[in-house]
């Protein structure tokens, strides 16, 4: 048996030279940006764990997983790295995972390292981190409520970053194709991949909440719960 | 870092070696969603090799070779090399504790 790692992002050839560019000054904005903002998330206890994140997605991105007959999808990771060690932080994982997977594995054309980084730090983590704030907002503040809306964005950051390439495929596709053909291939299978998605990025924050609640970024709403709210004993032993 | 906190890094990163360097052996090999999407909508042929499709590590094997070692050795090569960089760039971008806040 050989099987050999698929992962795939998107090559090059897929996008025009314009869009290509656009989506390259789109992502040097954001990491730019993110390089500043980052700082406010890291401290001597986080950035440890911010850096082991990104090792993880890039474990994680490798195990495609079978989702209907003949095709696989792989871990996005940009909710897990958003939630485990905050948002900026996560923009700058999601982008070191795609720029080691363009250079070193050839994974993702160099050209189309914007368009990946567009799509998986840029929109994966700010629609799914806001579905994920939005949901903390609405659902009570415990364990239950924070992992319901850590999956539910996990789940809708697929298809998100999957109707994102459709928008630029409309834009600069290299290959004439209607809008409708491209958005109804992408859209289920995305949809599935989402399921997966979801199901990883609830165990692995699930996992890291059991041992390390005080480590988790988007956990900081449980940590301020009065004591009455939620799981108090887990909260103060997870204050060290 | 705390002992506590050095324990889940120690488990996080064996979970991340272990997952890139064996467990990556059993994914599946069929094509992922784009690249079935890209087929079903008729726009795969564009695709073009990346310019880095020579390098030793193109297709998460070293050199070519199709077996549980040279996928194993890619997949932790990419963990270390991916953790030496985003740890580089985090420990660099962090806030540091005055010796005063180390209590």
């Amino acid at each position: 048996m050989c099987n050999k790692v698929v992962v795939v992002h998107v090559p090059d050839g897929f996008l025009d030279v314009p869009t290509s560019l656009a989506t390259g000054a789109l992502a040097a904005g954001t990491v730019a940006l993110a390089l500043r903002k980052a700082r406010t998330e890291l401290d001597d206890r986080t950035a440890p764990l911010a850096g082991l994140t990104a090792a993880f997605v890039f474990a994680g991105q490798m195990i495609n997983f079978p989702v209907a007959t003949g095709t696989s999808g792989h871990l996005i990771g940009a909710v897990l790295a958003a939630v485990l060690v905050g948002p900026w932080t996560a923009v700058l994982c999601m982008t070191v995972v795609l720029l080691v997977q363009a250079v070193l594995f050839a994974d993702g054309g160099l050209t189309a390292l914007g368009t990946n980084v567009t799509l998986m730090a840029l929109m994966a983590v700010v629609i799914g981190y806001g579905v994920f704030r939005g949901l903390s907002a609405l659902l009570p503040r415990t364990r239950t409520g924070l992992l319901t809306a850590t999956g539910t964005a996990a789940f809708l950051s697929v298809p998100a970053a999957a109707l994102a390439f459709v928008v630029l495929f409309e834009i600069g596709g290299t290959v004439d194709v209607p809008l409708g053909t491209v958005a109804a291939a992408m859209t289920g299978v995305h949809l599935l991949i989402g399921l997966g998605e979801a199901a990883i990025t609830v165990a692995v924050v699930g996992a890291v909440l059991a041992v390390r609640p005080d480590l988790v970024h988007g956990a900081a709403r449980l940590r301020t719960a009065t004591p009455l709210a939620g799981r108090p004993a887990a909260v103060m032993e997870g204050a060290r | 870092m705390t002992r506590r906190g050095r324990t889940l890094w120690i488990v996080g990163f064996a979970a991340a070696l272990l997952v890139a360097g064996v467990l990556s052996w059993y994914a599946s090999g069929s094509p992922d969603g784009l690249e079935h999407a890209a087929d079903r909508a008729g726009f795969a042929q564009s695709a073009e090799d990346s310019a880095t499709a020579g390098s030793p590590l193109a297709d998460y094997l070293v050199d070519g070779a199709e077996n549980r070692l040279s996928a194993g050795a890619a997949g932790v090569i990419g963990v270390v090399v991916t953790l030496a960089l985003a740890g580089g760039l985090t420990l660099v971008l962090r806030r540091r504790a005055t010796p005063a806040d180390r209590t």
